[in-house]
């Protein structure tokens, strides 16, 4: 190990590029894939894993994703004791048990759903989270009654509901299952209501599929995040069905705030304060300090 | 009507060409060949009874997808009377894949949608084939807002390869669409009964198909993904659909085991499209004995019943936190 990765925090070796084969040193640099600017790791961090010269906004996974809009202090994670099973014994090239323990040991989390109580500048508030690189953040049984028991969670606390989705769609090894979990989030959407809680859903690149036909627009307030694909049908498959070259932006989150389908669009490191300001003016509480 | 056999019933065909072809000849025959043509009947349907017996998923996606299946329209015309179909989503066009309106059902009111495929090229592509756009889930949420208004009980029937996936149709909010049903249908205050009758295509299947009985036909699918598109992502390949079908758990009786419907109906021996009539009769008597079973039932003990059902869905482990 040289002194330079010593010196570095902890976080940045888990970050997910430093697994790919590069030309640079692990995980001290990296290029930013929408203006090709080469940019130092610590600078993008410190940045929210904004690029510093062209605004596009890189992945963040869940845990920096919770890091973003959490206070440091009071967090209790929720429904971190359910852990999914392979209830069809569904095997393709691979099992599904070998899928998951492989998505596993690579994110260091056991589903695709980071559920979080804590504090959104000191207002309370539940916020779940996606972890794309787990199996493409697909929605499963697990993710599904975490998303429940995040919501349960809310009501308890009296709290918000936010989400950020960042996900493929259902988990198809789950088979039917994973569709009822469509059904099984929206609904529970329901209890927000009865409690009247604002329920803040986030979109970021991608939100695809089963996630976007659910809950991600069900949002009292709908945000995208700048550039993300958000869509129902990915847009090969659209391409491939219409057999037309898809329109320049076609379901970018630009595109769907043009269209009147989501409310606004955030830049990440304004995404806190929004959040927090919405959601005490939605809940008829001072401003945020 | 002329059945149209599935590859893998060719064996029926044969028989059943052999069949026609000695009636043909029966006519100016001197020999009475009608005891050999009961006899080879009696054989077509040994055989159609052996080869649906053990149809495998990939088969049954075949019988669900069958050109002759009866479709939502042959419900409401054989089954209910005084249909008023009503249209359009009132803020941008009539869908034709998804019809719906008010009816009469044994002279109760009732609500009635369904997708709806085509017979013939013109009408495949009119109603889209049962591939649905934004306005038609709205429309249906529509109908449904209307049915509850006036406390009438909702009957839908389920046949979609799924929502259609094309531009105006994401202009549009295919997304929001179908998000907005599934909400809103766990709390509509009227009984809902939700029947697949052929393709339970994904999300565009899901959106009407949330309520407090989900009934599947005998040779139905439901599935998160169509085989095809689940080989194509998987393996690479849509030739390996049948894996797909297999792996999935598509068919109903699969799913019944697993807790995700209520009820497999029986089809008729080689399924509904062979015929229609009894397929008809099924339908209504089970429709019957249900509709009843809820109107005796108080609407807050049926929605807290839906509402467990749906936050019941999903299998998984749970640690020692």
């Amino acid at each position: 190990m040289s002194w330079l990765n010593k010196l570095l925090p902890p976080k940045i070796k888990r970050d997910s590029r430093a697994d790919k084969p590069s030309a640079v040193p692990e995980g001290l640099w990296s290029k930013c894939p929408a203006c090709e600017a080469v940019l130092y790791y610590t600078d993008l961090e410190s940045n929210l894993q904004v690029c510093p010269k062209c605004n596009h906004h890189h992945p963040l996974n869940a845990r920096q994703r919770l890091d973003v809009l959490l206070d440091d202090e009071g967090r209790r994670e929720i429904g971190a004791e359910v852990k999914p099973v392979d209830i069809l014994k569904f095997k393709d090239g691979k099992r599904y048990p070998d899928r998951l323990a492989a998505a596993q040991s690579s994110t260091g989390e056991d589903d695709a759903l980071v559920v979080m109580q804590g504090s959104i500048h000191s207002m309370p508030a539940v916020v779940a989270a996606f972890e794309f690189r787990f199996i493409g953040g697909s929605m499963g049984s697990v993710v599904g009654e975490r998303f429940v028991r995040g919501v349960q969670a809310a009501i308890e606390a009296k709290a918000p509901f936010i989400c950020v989705a960042a996900s493929g769609g259902a988990r198809m090894q789950e088979g039917l299952n994973s569709l009822m979990q469509m059904a099984k989030t929206s609904a529970a959407l329901q209890l927000l209501t009865d409690h009247q809680l604002p329920f803040i859903s986030v979109l970021t690149d991608p939100t695809m599929g089963g996630v976007s036909a659910s809950f991600a627009f069900l949002g009292d307030v709908v945000i995208g995040e700048p550039g993300a694909l958000i869509g129902f049908a990915g847009p090969r498959v659209i391409e491939q069905t219409v057999r037309e070259t898809l329109p320049e932006g076609f379901q970018r989150s630009e595109f769907l705030l043009e269209k009147g389908a989501i409310d606004m669009i955030v830049d990440r490191r304004e995404l806190k304060r929004k959040i927090a300001e919405l959601v005490s003016i939605l809940q008829k509480q001072a401003a945020v300090a | 009507m002329k059945p149209t056999f599935l590859d893998f019933e060719q064996p029926i065909a044969e028989l059943e060409n052999k069949i026609e072809e000695l009636r043909f000849v029966q006519d100016d025959s001197v020999l009475d060949i009608s005891e050999e043509i009961a006899r080879l009947q009696k054989k077509s349907l040994e055989l159609t009874k052996t080869l649906y017996a053990k149809l495998s998923p990939s088969q049954i996606s075949q019988v669900a997808r069958h050109p002759q299946r009866p479709y939502t329209l042959d419900y409401l015309r054989s089954i209910f009377t005084d249909f008023e179909e009503l249209h359009g989503d009132r803020s941008f066009a009539d869908d034709p894949a998804i019809v719906g309106g008010l009816a009469r059902f044994n002279g109760q009111s009732v609500m009635v949608i369904g997708h709806q495929k085509g017979r013939d090229t013109k009408e495949k592509i009119y109603r889209n084939f049962g591939m649905p756009r934004p306005e038609g889930y709205r429309k249906a949420l529509r109908l449904m807002k209307l049915a509850e208004k006036f406390g009438i009980p909702i009957m839908t029937f389920v046949d979609t390869p799924g929502a259609y996936p094309g531009i105006g149709a994401e202009e549009r909010g295919q997304s929001e669409a179908i998000g907005r049903n599934l909400y809103e249908m766990a709390r509509l205050r009227v009984p809902i009964i939700c029947t697949i009758i052929g393709e339970g295509g994904s999300g565009g299947a899901l959106a009407i198909a949330v309520g407090d009985q989900v009934n599947m036909l005998q040779y139905s699918t439901y599935s998160v993904i169509s085989p095809e598109g689940c080989a194509s992502i998987l393996w690479k390949t849509a030739e390996r659909a049948s894996e797909a079908a297999e792996a999935l758990g598509i068919t109903a009786n699969r799913l019944k085991t697993l807790g995700l419907i209520d009820r497999v109906v029986t089809e008729p021996v080689g399924g509904a499209h062979r015929d229609h009539a009894q397929m008809m009769n099924a339908m209504k008597r089970m429709l019957q004995e249900q509709l009843k079973d809820f109107a005796n039932r108080p609407i807050e003990v049926l929605l807290k019943e839906r509402f467990e059902r749906l936050m019941s869905y999903g299998r998984y482990k749970e640690d020692a936190a």
